[in-house]
């Protein structure tokens, strides 16, 4: 039976992402919740949740000694970075005074800023939290059976700003527009929760799991 | 498009059931909670909350047997609130399958509580649920302060300080209950809630005193509320989620469909 990891390295609420993936894989397919490189490795698909700060984020990562477990993970099978999960990805975060991150892809994270606004000039609230549209910039199988436009439930207060667009496979817009999803080769990243938007976000789960990690 | 603006059936349990009092009194009983959040979620719930009314030990056990068993069907944010004291109380709920939780009388007796648990778990889990009641007579400029025992003791604060002070300790939301209103079905304090709302960087979920879906319209549009909660008006089938979700789009109010 196939094998999904959930990387547990103890940030945030992991126990929403193992039951949403419970109920898309039917008992077809393993969800583990693990902390265990050897694990993590074992499984199939690996899923890199998270939440929380940056700066305690990548201390964790260190901490569990997972640092080069999740860049073998990313560079090796099919791989879903969901929030956090998909922050650290990048080079740095502006969070926490500044955090070097994983640097599996070129990127900064910043803050939406205490003063943001949108368009108009109407005061717009930090954290971005609520379901917001999520737009398909770019296809990819994980995008499969889910509307373009579709929402989904964000809570955040730093985004990704990518240095390569090219990565970019979705945007939101919320004062101004940013990439809400990211993929390249057998990674797919998302700003979002699937494992908390409903319908879409278990189609998007239910894709990655049946997923061969081709583009 | 952007953010839509949420709509949030409130659960409150007691002993197992979901219950509405009026103005904390008189109390009906509305249902078994697994079936009314399977309900709401299929008819298009942004968020549910659960309140523990009692807050007992043994209803935080039935609590988290309910949130176990929501969590492993419906997929939308949950947020649980009643008696949450302690670190381990929030572990607990979230380790249930809660994506909040709400701390109302524990943050005001120590506020430090608000900063480590927005430390532990991250502001995006921690709700600070503030219950406020005018203390201002007719003709004074509106004044409101903080209460706690479900809106019988008074405790001398100034909601608008709280909530700042609430938003820099790192709540991620806040959910204000006017306890004038909790409960009266004549509509939110929307000026109270509007002073809060643009008082704070965070997001405010406005609560009590839906009686009928211009209200929740209102608290969006005169309270500059982020999302509107409500329980009653759910609870006893006189309205769908749908039907408000409906009402407010047609007055110009971004919802998720």
């Amino acid at each position: 039976m196939q094998k999904i990891a959930v990387v547990d390295y103890g940030m945030g609420n992991l126990r929403s992402v193992v039951k949403a993936l419970e109920h898309v894989v039917e008992g077809k397919q393993e969800v583990i919740l693990t902390s265990v490189p050897e694990q993590v490795l074992q499984a199939d698909r690996v899923v890199f949740p998270g939440q929380g700060a940056a700066g305690d984020c990548m201390r964790a990562i260190d901490d569990y000694g997972l640092r080069d477990t999740i860049l073998e993970a990313v560079a090796s099978r099919p791989f879903l970075g969901i929030c956090m999960g998909m922050q650290v990805l990048f080079g740095h975060s502006e969070e926490n005074m500044g955090t070097e991150c994983l640097g599996s892809f070129p990127g900064r994270v910043r803050y939406f800023g205490d003063r943001h606004c949108d368009s108009d000039g109407n005061r717009l609230k930090v954290p971005h939290m609520g379901w917001n549209q999520l737009n398909q910039t770019r296809e990819h199988p994980l995008w499969q059976g889910i509307e373009d436009g579709a929402r989904f439930y964000f809570v955040h207060s730093y985004y990704l700003h990518t240095e390569d667009q090219s990565l970019t496979v979705g945007a939101c817009e919320y004062g101004f527009e940013f990439s809400a999803a990211i993929a390249q080769d057998n990674v797919f990243a998302l700003q979002c929760h699937p494992e908390k938007s409903a319908d879409a976000g278990l189609q998007l789960l239910s894709n990655f799991i049946n997923w061969d990690g081709q583009a | 498009m952007s953010l839509a603006k949420r709509i949030i059936p409130c659960l409150d349990v007691d002993n197992g059931r979901v219950v509405k009092g009026v103005q904390f009194v008189e109390i009906r009983d509305a249902g078994d909670p697994v079936e009314i959040a399977r309900r709401y979620n299929l008819e298009g719930a942004d968020e549910l909350t659960f309140l523990d009314i009692t807050a007992s030990s043994d209803n935080r056990e039935t609590m988290v047997h309910v949130v176990e068993e929501v969590a492993s069907e419906v997929f939308i944010p949950l947020t649980v609130g009643g008696g949450i004291r302690e670190i381990a109380d929030i572990r607990r709920m979230l380790n249930a399958g809660a994506d909040k939780v709400s701390i109302n009388t524990a943050a005001v007796f120590n506020p430090e509580f608000v900063k480590q648990a927005a430390d532990k778990f991250g502001s995006q889990c921690i709700v600070v649920a503030v219950d406020a009641k005018k203390v201002s007579d007719d003709g004074e400029p509106k004044r409101w302060e903080i209460f706690t025992h479900g809106g019988r003791k008074p405790t001398g604060i100034d909601v608008i300080e709280w909530v700042r002070k609430m938003d820099e300790y790192g709540a991620g939301e806040i959910l204000l209950t006017s306890m004038d209103r909790d409960g009266t079905k004549i509509g939110f304090d929307n000026d109270l809630t509007r002073l809060v709302s643009e008082a704070v960087r965070v997001p405010v979920i406005a609560s009590g005193g839906v009686g009928d879906l211009q209200h929740l319209a209102d608290g969006v549009l005169l309270g500059k509320a982020d999302a509107v909660l409500a329980a009653s008006i759910f609870h006893f089938g006189e309205y769908r989620i749908s039907e408000a979700k409906s009402y407010m789009k047609a007055c110009g109010i971004e919802v998720r469909d």
